[in-house]
């Protein structure tokens, strides 16, 4: 399992100007929920914008510390 | 991932203009992820094909590389990869989903 705030560091370090929301659905810190709003989305398919935030977790994902990952990606308005 | 593996992944996928790669089948879905997904294409009520990865291990590492996708299901429509139980579960809301699936039986 990961801490919450070991995945928001994660992401927030690929992606530092994204503002980062988690989740953890069940306490176990294998089932989260993520959000991340990130200028870095602009012109990208739900796709691209999801391999961005994959990659920044990749070792978390590899391994399976998380199991499920819930991801809502959105640009700026 | 070995070329024989890709070249097992393409042929599923020439099956049928909607593939998934799922845990489980259509009737016996083993994810809740893997089964949103399936209740998404009935509702859609489009013909699609499965494959349960978990009875194959190189398929279900392959498809993560082939994909550069970390997690399962997949969803392909014509060969190409459209997203996983979140970005389908979106494009059924916004009615992108229909579309899509539509035009790509059509032609």
């Amino acid at each position: 399992m990961v801490h919450p705030d070991q995945v928001k560091a994660a992401i927030s370090l690929a992606m530092p100007d994204a503002q980062v929301e988690v989740e953890d659905l069940t306490g176990g810190g294998d089932h989260l929920q993520v959000t991340v709003i990130s200028a870095a989305f602009d012109g990208l398919t739900r796709v691209k914008q999801h391999q961005l935030v994959y990659g920044a977790l990749r070792q978390e994902l590899a391994s399976e510390a998380i199991h499920a990952l819930a991801l809502q990606t959105s640009s700026p308005a | 991932m070995d070329a024989t593996t890709r070249q097992r992944i393409e042929e599923l996928l020439a099956t049928s203009p909607i593939f998934v790669f799922m845990k489980g089948n259509k009737l016996m879905p083993q994810c809740g992820f893997s089964n949103n997904v399936v209740q998404i294409l009935h509702s859609v009520g489009v013909p699609f094909e499965t494959f349960d990865v978990l009875s194959d291990a190189e398929i279900r590492q392959g498809i993560k590389t082939f994909s550069d996708w970390p997690t399962i299901p997949q969803v392909y429509v014509k060969g190409e990869f459209i997203g996983g139980s979140d970005i389908l579960i979106e494009m059924y809301n916004s009615g992108e989903l229909r579309e899509k699936l539509e035009v790509a039986l059509a032609s």
